[in-house]
């Protein structure tokens, strides 16, 4: 299980005058087709609990980061095996000697990048050398 | 904004307009091109990295056309711009229309295409048009990937095999006669870059070409040298053939024609 808020893409809510639940978020990469799934779940779930109108809004800056991702979030990303993200290239964090990506079945960093692309925009395809099971990792961006 | 707007350059909303139409067209037709890829690539990881570049440049070529349509005030929408207008009023480069070809010319053009990209939202960042410039720092993450990826393409095909030296070479060669119109200034109004909304392309020409030029040399690759330096004359007159007056090679229309057939069979349907 992980939240929008642990991904970084939700960036506001507020209820305001008339009552109206107004969220706002922030696409990850520009042609991220889950956002449309993101915003109808968030005006069903708002409305199942109550709210008589829902308006979501997207906000484009500050950009998104891979950064903006919470802790418990990069524990949720791994625990559903997916690799979480390094620090990103303009966190000014970036390890000096980079460390290998970890398999999220089996802890190992002896892993390998097969494709630069995976299933999603974020994601790039890896394989444990250890384990031999394919993953997904988040890339840093 | 508006009010703080005391520069002597005025500009017409339509112009501003037309500027980011123009730059939502380029990505728009090229994703077009990318999708054409999926299932055709010489590899699965390559049907889905196509997949991905051409996922980007849909999701940026909809920000910018959605922040088009809001610019123009003529109660169009992002749907209205993409699929219901024809070939003469598309602005995109012809870089980004030609034909996929075989995969080293797809990966030649994504080189030249992406290193312009890249340099362009690089500087869009800064726009005093804080939505596009909102839209390109997002924008230039995602192309900085799309470059490292076409980069190493060209490294392994232009120094791998023999066989694939010569084709990389020929790709480089089929695509280099495009890369001058990205550069050209004649169809952007002056008073949009000096309003600090738009970025004069002939600016981005001498980085872009220096990438391009470490990338060939490593691939070791020859840098064409047919189209002699158009670009050297098109800074200073105005040219008015190309991409971004509306004059297409005969692709677009039939790009287009695919891209648009469901939006034009069906108005106004919604998935």
């Amino acid at each position: 299980m992980i939240t929008i808020a642990d991904l970084g893409i939700l960036r506001a809510v507020e209820v305001n005058e008339d009552g109206a639940a107004v969220v706002t978020i922030t696409p990850t990469y520009s042609g991220c087709p889950a956002l449309a799934a993101i915003r109808a779940d968030l005006e069903r779930s708002l409305r199942d609990v109550g709210f008589p109108s829902v308006v979501v809004r997207t906000r484009l800056s500050p950009p998104w980061t891979t950064d903006d991702i919470s802790v418990a979030g990069r524990r949720a990303l791994a625990d559903a095996g997916i690799a979480p993200p390094e620090d990103s290239p303009g966190s000014g964090r970036r390890a000096v000697i980079p460390l290998g990506i970890r398999c999220p079945a089996c802890g190992s960093i002896d892993t390998q990048e097969l494709s630069r692309f995976g299933s999603t925009a974020c994601t790039s395809l890896w394989r444990c050398r250890h384990c031999r099971e394919p993953f997904s990792h988040v890339k840093p961006f | 904004m508006i009010e703080a707007e005391q520069s002597p350059a005025a500009f017409a909303a339509s112009e501003h307009a037309g500027y980011v139409l123009a730059l939502a067209d380029d990505p728009l037709v090229l994703a077009q091109r990318c999708g054409e890829w999926i299932a055709a690539a010489p590899e699965i990881e390559e049907d889905i990295a196509l997949a991905n570049l051409g996922l980007d440049l849909l999701g940026q070529a909809r920000l910018l056309l959605s922040h088009a349509a809001e610019l123009e005030e003529q109660g169009r929408d992002e749907d209205d711009l993409a699929f219901f207008r024809d070939p003469a009023e598309f602005r995109n480069v012809l870089l980004c229309e030609l034909p996929n070809g075989n995969f080293a010319v797809t990966m030649a053009r994504m080189l030249l295409f992406s290193s312009y990209q890249l340099a362009l939202y690089d500087r869009l960042r800064s726009s005093t048009d804080t939505a596009l410039a909102g839209i390109a720092a997002r924008a230039a993450k995602e192309v900085s990937y799309h470059r490292d990826h076409a980069t190493q393409w060209v490294l392994r095909l232009g120094d791998g095999t023999r066989a694939s030296s010569i084709r990389m070479q020929a790709a480089v060669e089929a695509v280099w006669p495009f890369l001058a119109e990205l550069f050209e200034d004649g169809w952007l109004p002056d008073a949009l870059v000096e309003a600090g909304i738009a970025v004069r392309p002939s600016d981005l020409e001498p980085g872009v070409r220096r990438y391009l030029s470490d990338v060939l040399t490593e691939a070791t690759l020859a840098a064409p040298t047919l189209p002699a330096q158009r670009s050297q004359g098109s800074n200073t007159r105005a040219s008015d053939a190309g991409g971004r007056h509306g004059l297409h090679t005969e692709h677009l229309a039939a790009l287009l024609a695919e891209l648009q057939s469901v939006a034009r069979a069906h108005p106004g349907v919604r998935w």
